[in-house]
C-alpha cells in the first residue's frame, strides 16, 4: 500500500492536535500596553478633587520615579488595591494618581473611606489620558522613571505579593 | 411585615452595589452623537466597527455601551473631524494597545500562515490535479 496516502490524514491529526493544545491554553484577558519602555505622552490634568495638586506630564521629569495609578472611585478592586498602595507609599514610594470618569466629590469620598497615598491626582474624565497610555481599565499602575519613561504596567488590583516587586521596579527605575 | 422591610432593604443595598461599579459621569460629548457632516461620520463610522473595546472584548467600539468604548467613540469621530485619515487613527491605537485593538486583518510576523498556508494548498491541490489529468489521458 502507498504510504503516502496516509499524509493527508497525519496533517489532520496533526492540525487536531494543534487546535486541541491551543484551546487548551489559559485565555489571557490582559491587553498589555505598547507604550512601556517609552515616553510619557504630553499630558496636563486638572485636579481630581479640591485641596490635592493636579497631575501633569512635566511633573515626571525631576529624577524620581513614580508609581502612576489609575483608578476611579466607582472601581471596586481599587478599594480592594487600596491599603497595598498605602503600604508601598509607607514604603517610600512616590504615588500620584488619575481618576477616571469620577467626580470631585466622589474621589474626596472614595479617598476618605479608604485612604489618600497619592501626592498629585488628575482628572480623565473622557479617558483620553488612559487611551494616551494604552490602558484598557482600572485599577492599572505604571512605573515611570525620572525622565519621564513608561519602566512597567501592572494590571489590576496591587495584591500584597506585589508590592515588594513593584518597590523592586522602583529601585530599578532609579538607576 | 419586619421581615418584608429588611428583605426589601437588603435587596436595594444590592442593586445599589453592583450600581456603584459604574461610573456616574455623563456619556462623551462624541460618543452618542453623530458628526453633523454624513460622509464624516460615514468615515467614523467604518472605522469604529473594526475596531476592539478593551473592556467587553468580543464588541467593537460601535456596538458597546461600555464608557470607555464612548470614550475612544469620541476620540475615533474627534479625529475624523479633525481630518485624520482613518488608517491613521487606527495606527495610533494600534502604537498603544498592539494588533488586539483592530479588527481589520493585517498581515505580519504572527499572522501570515493565515494568508499563506491556503494559498499553499490551492497550489498544492491545483499541481496534484494537473498531473492526475495528464496521467489520465
Amino acid at each position: 500500500m502507498n504510504w503516502r496516502l496516509w499524509i493527508p490524514l497525519a496533517l489532520f491529526a496533526g492540525f487536531l492536535a494543534l487546535s486541541a493544545y491551543q484551546l487548551n491554553q489559559p485565555k489571557d484577558e490582559f491587553v498589555e500596553s505598547r507604550m512601556v519602555g517609552r515616553q510619557l505622552p504630553y499630558f496636563d490634568l486638572a485636579p481630581a478633587m479640591p485641596n490635592q495638586p493636579g497631575l501633569a506630564s512635566a511633573q515626571f521629569t525631576d529624577g524620581t520615579p513614580r508609581l502612576l495609578n489609575v483608578f476611579a472611585s466607582w472601581c471596586l478592586p481599587c478599594i480592594a488595591e487600596a491599603p497595598q498602595l498605602e503600604r508601598l507609599q509607607r514604603e517610600g514610594a512616590e504615588i500620584v494618581g488619575v481618576a477616571i470618569r469620577d467626580r470631585p466629590a466622589d474621589v474626596a469620598r472614595f479617598l476618605a473611606q479608604n485612604g489618600n497615598p497619592y501626592s498629585a491626582i488628575g482628572s480623565d474624565d473622557l479617558s483620553a489620558l488612559q487611551l494616551e497610555l494604552g490602558s484598557s481599565g482600572v485599577p492599572e499602575t505604571f512605573v515611570i522613571d525620572g525622565k519621564g519613561m513608561i519602566r512597567y504596567q501592572h494590571i489590576g488590583d496591587i495584591r500584597a505579593g506585589d508590592v515588594p516587586m513593584l518597590l523592586g521596579k522602583l529601585r530599578e527605575a532609579r538607576q | 411585615m419586619k421581615r418584608l422591610i429588611l428583605m426589601i432593604a437588603a435587596l436595594v443595598s444590592c442593586f445599589s452595589m453592583s450600581v456603584s461599579a459604574q461610573d456616574t459621569m455623563p456619556p462623551a460629548p462624541y460618543a452618542y452623537r453623530q458628526l453633523d457632516d454624513p460622509a464624516l461620520e460615514a468615515k467614523a463610522q467604518d472605522l469604529m466597527e473594526t475596531l476592539r473595546c478593551l473592556k467587553c472584548q468580543s464588541q467593537s467600539i460601535a456596538d458597546s455601551d461600555a464608557p470607555m468604548a464612548g470614550d475612544m467613540r469620541h476620540q475615533v469621530r474627534l479625529r475624523i473631524a479633525a481630518g485624520e485619515s482613518p488608517d491613521a487613527i487606527r495606527g495610533w491605537l494600534m502604537e498603544r494597545y498592539g494588533d488586539y485593538v483592530s479588527y481589520k486583518p493585517e498581515i505580519s510576523a504572527s499572522t501570515w500562515p493565515l494568508f499563506a498556508v491556503p494559498m499553499i494548498l490551492v497550489l498544492l491541490a491545483g499541481v496534484i490535479l494537473l498531473r492526475r489529468l495528464r496521467n489520465s489521458t
